[in-house]
């Protein structure tokens, strides 16, 4: 019997599954249904009455919902078949999604937020119900203050962008309490800094004003003491920003901030390269965020529940949403409410106190590692980034703009500005062409300021061999442009789909985000 | 079937690889000094691309003028094209350009591949303005119009996607020139000849991040609005060229001159199409502002297709008194490089250099280094 050869490192056999699977509502056929549980008997019945009539008669529906009629299996199929039409971070070698970043997030910390004890919460029980997640909401804070130096957390939005508003709505009441609000009415960002940094302080109302990079790839300081002055309400920004590039004069600016009066906010979305390095306070942030998903392996949730956790200085806690989770003198655990009567707290930016099963995940990570074990997470995270960093600037069709020859923390912004012009395939065409080989290649490259971006963001998760296996399947798809463009062109050929036309996501009136809005537009037809 | 014009300036590009900034009027020259012409290839590059339509090489007439400007390559990349009816002169120029443009619009063409440089560009500008949407593919020495598109392949891709239909959006982009006279001496001038209406490669991106990044038009008339807002009674504002200036104009439905400077004052306009002199007397003894923004893909904020705007006025002005707009879009493509301002006083210049805020969106600047 023969071997079967598995030395190849790019997937040229790969295909992935296609099951042309209809929408749920077209598999609905009217009476048919799922596994029929037997009526309680008469006596039980009487005895515990019918379950319904316990719930108020306002919340109980009057017509059933419109739900499709489908039996057991063919839910199960359905669901199943869907799971397999994707590329995620357990099918492929997740590193493609820079500025994302997701890193594989041990299965172990999903067992414990699963059982019964966490699912079955309910965050209006009462507080002597629930002291067990309320301690590890309060231990969670305690490591969140020594990783960052910063002295309150609230873990109430529910993720990086609410996390932003939370802390662009403080600056708000901060500048309110000084009657300095209507002054103070900019923020103040960088280009690379992650776009959520502009557009939650504009939904809260601020004017924006970006710093773009100087030749280094740094935000440009004389353009940024430029735009400091009396109408600044605060600095926030990412560091290392999008490019990797870690602006290690921060403490420069932050202290601009503070001379004329500013806040200063810390994006720290991800802080993968930073863990045990380098801190907020230290760094002279007033505030910051974590990403519990994108650094504590939470892990993403698909725009699902997360954690925008958010810390600021003992100055600034009167301004924190609440309620805030308290130790009390008795060493029990409860809420601290001074937000419904305090003017000076930004009152709430989200129900409740902040997603339970993603913080336990998040406390159960940290414990999994230690002090010593978050610090070479981030080592990790910073010799995985060069490594790729390296291995593909060997690639005659890859730079990397800004400070050349020097160390990236944990992602790089790319450019294959040669491939295009010298082949005329881009970023956009390499994207489809590697889910041929099932991988994942996204393109997060807001602002889209450097030519043919790719962003590559390892985390400290992948082995060498991924990144091996990564590497070789970028530059197989590059010889490609230059002998068979054409095959990248049409791409993706062993995908789900073929290339889809993109152009009606700028036409609203072609959008249908639901099944009655797909069939009320679709209706002439 | 659709129908495509396919034009190839013959001579374009002859100048570049013996340094001669350009080939206008220089053909014979550059072809002397061994220049050789490398449109036609880049035109059959663009045909490759464009081979692989959904439709077939049977579902696209490709109408062309005859011989070396396009038919020659058209019938080896495998096409049967519909050849027009011209007689060209044995050394091509601008004239057989603007004919053979002008032949293949009545011929019925739902969209023009022209290869050449700038100098192509404001030939086929010259002769179809803004009545036929088209895509240059780059072959001329100077290529500073973004009506270009960045390879050839690129142009033939582009094309494809919108004869199939796939990319329906089309964009008003600038065509510029710079006096390749001046440019031989060691000046440079450039001009903003009009606009052609270019197919939107964005409309064909796929697979965004999250929701729909807002278009370039869109954030253009968020400059506009925001600019409005910003408006005091009795100022005059004078409104340089542009499409990134004309939302201000359309927004306080007002009418705008395609490549002069419009006065307004109290939302009314004063004065269409101000020169310099006319400009100096409106604005003696009031106050006033200049809104400019700069020309694609050059950052030239004076000094480039906005002459109104003398060193007279801009000292006037002051600095502060100078309202820049342009979308983030738009610097991106200055690819980190500065604003340029060249008002032909040095003094002025070094008023100008420094930084400068630059509305990017509707309460969103940027702080930008000009030189």
């Amino acid at each position: 019997m023969e071997r079967i050869d598995r030395s190849a490192r790019v997937r040229e056999n790969f295909h992935q599954a296609k099951w042309d699977e209809p929408i749920i509502f077209e598999l609905s056929t009217k009476g048919e249904r799922g596994i029929q549980v037997p009526r309680a008997e008469a006596h039980i019945r009487d005895s515990v009455g019918d379950g319904i009539s316990l719930l108020p008669s306002h919340m109980r529906r009057a017509v059933p919902p419109a739900l499709p009629e489908i039996s057991q299996p063919r839910v199960l199929r359905h669901y199943m078949r869907l799971s397999q039409e994707t590329l995620g971070a357990d099918v492929n070698i997740e590193i493609g999604q820079g500025t994302c970043t997701v890193k594989y997030s041990p299965k172990i910390n999903e067992v414990l937020a699963r059982l019964p004890q966490i699912t079955e919460l309910h965050p209006l029980q009462d507080p002597q119900t629930v002291q067990g997640i309320l301690e590890i909401f309060h231990r969670t804070e305690g490591m969140l203050k020594e990783i960052s130096g910063l002295e309150r957390f609230t873990f109430q939005p529910g993720g990086g962008s609410q996390g932003i508003f939370a802390m662009a709505s403080m600056a708000y009441k901060y500048f309110e309490d000084k009657g300095e609000e209507k002054v103070r009415d900019e923020i103040i960002t960088t280009l690379y800094s992650h776009p959520s940094d502009a557009a939650a302080p504009s939904v809260k109302g601020y004017k924006i004003i970006h710093i773009p990079p100087d030749k280094d790839g740094y935000p440009d300081f004389e353009a940024f003491k430029m735009a400091v002055g009396e109408r600044t309400a605060g600095f926030f920004v990412a560091n290392p920003e999008d490019t990797g590039v870690y602006n290690s004069r921060i403490l420069e600016f932050t202290t601009l901030i503070h001379e004329n009066g500013g806040l200063c906010g810390y994006d720290q979305a991800n802080a993968n390269g930073l863990l045990g390095v380098t801190r907020a306070r230290e760094a002279g942030f007033d505030m910051c965020f974590f990403n519990l998903h994108k650094t504590f392996s939470t892990p993403h949730g698909c725009g699902g529940p997360a954690c925008g956790v958010t810390g600021v200085t003992k100055a600034l806690e009167p301004h924190l949403p609440g309620p805030l989770i308290i130790k009390k003198e008795d060493n029990s655990f409860g809420f601290d409410t001074s937000f419904l009567t305090d003017p000076r707290s930004v009152g709430k930016v989200r129900s409740f106190y902040g997603v339970a099963p993603v913080v336990l995940k998040a406390y159960s990570w940290i414990m999994s590692l230690g002090a010593e074990g978050l610090y070479e997470v981030a080592k990790v995270a910073v010799l995985n980034n060069n490594y790729l960093y390296k291995k593909l600037m060997e690639i005659p069709c890859v730079d990397a703009p800004y400070i050349r020859g020097r160390q990236r923390i944990e992602q790089v912004r790319y450019t294959i500005e040669r491939l295009t012009r010298e082949t005329g395939i881009t970023s956009g065409d390499i994207q489809r062409r590697m889910m041929d080989f099932g991988m994942h290649y996204w393109t997060s490259h807001h602002p889209y300021h450097i030519p043919e971006p790719i962003t590559l963001e390892p985390t400290e998760t992948p082995s060498r061999d991924d990144l091996d296996e990564y590497i070789a399947t970028l530059k197989h798809v590059f010889q490609e442009a230059y002998d068979t463009p054409e095959i990248i062109r049409t791409a993706p050929h062993r995908s789900v789909c073929h290339q889809v036309d993109g152009s009606p996501s700028d036409d609203p009136d072609q959008w249908a985000i639901t099944w009655r809005s797909y069939l009320r537009k679709t209706a002439a037809n | 079937m659709k129908r495509l014009g396919f034009i190839i300036n013959p001579i374009a590009g002859l100048g570049g690889r013996v340094g001669l900034k350009g080939t206008d009027g220089m053909a014979e020259a550059a072809m002397a000094l061994g220049g050789l012409p490398s449109a036609p290839q880049k035109g059959a590059r663009a045909l490759t691309g464009l081979a692989e339509n959904r439709l077939g090489k049977e579902g696209v007439l490709l109408l062309t003028p005859p011989g070396v400007m396009g038919e020659t390559m058209a019938r080896a990349a495998g096409f049967s094209p519909c050849v027009a009816d011209l007689d060209l002169a044995e050394k091509t120029s601008g004239a057989d350009t603007i004919a053979a443009a002008r032949k293949i619009k009545a011929l019925g063409a739902d969209l023009l591949l022209f290869a050449g440089g700038d100098g192509t560009a404001r030939d086929i500008c010259a002769a179809l303005g803004e009545s036929l949407p088209c895509i240059g593919i780059p072959a001329g020495v100077k290529i500073h119009s973004p009506v270009f598109a960045r390879t050839p392949e690129a142009a033939g891709q582009l094309a494809r996607l919108f004869l199939e239909g796939k990319s329906s959006r089309v964009c008003e982009q600038e065509v510029l020139d710079i006096d390749e006279q001046a440019y031989r001496t060691g000046r440079v001038s450039t001009k903003l000849f009009g606009y052609l209406k270019v197919p939107d490669e964005r409309g064909c991106m796929q697979n965004r991040k999250a929701g729909t990044p807002i278009s370039q038009k869109a954030s253009q008339n968020l400059i506009g609005l925001a600019m409005i807002d910003a408006m005091e009674p009795d100022v005059f504002y004078l409104v340089g060229p542009g499409t990134t200036t004309r939302p201000i104009l359309s927004n306080l439905n007002l009418g705008h001159t395609l490549l002069g400077v419009d006065v307004v004052q109290n939302r009314q306009m004063v004065k269409m199409d101000a020169a310099e002199k006319l400009i100096l007397e409106i604005i003696k003894g009031h106050p006033f502002k200049i809104i400019v923004t700069p020309i694609g893909g050059q950052g030239y904020l004076f000094g480039r297709g906005n002459h109104q705007f003398s060193p007279e006025i801009i000292r006037q002005a002051g600095k502060q008194n100078i309202w820049v707009g342009a979308t983030l879009e738009k610097i991106g493509s200055l690819k980190g490089e500065p604003f340029l301002v060249d008002t032909g006083d040095p003094d002025t210049d070094r008023m100008l250099a420094g930084y400068i805020r630059v509305v990017t969106g509707y309460r969103q600047e940027m702080i930008y280094p000009v030189v």
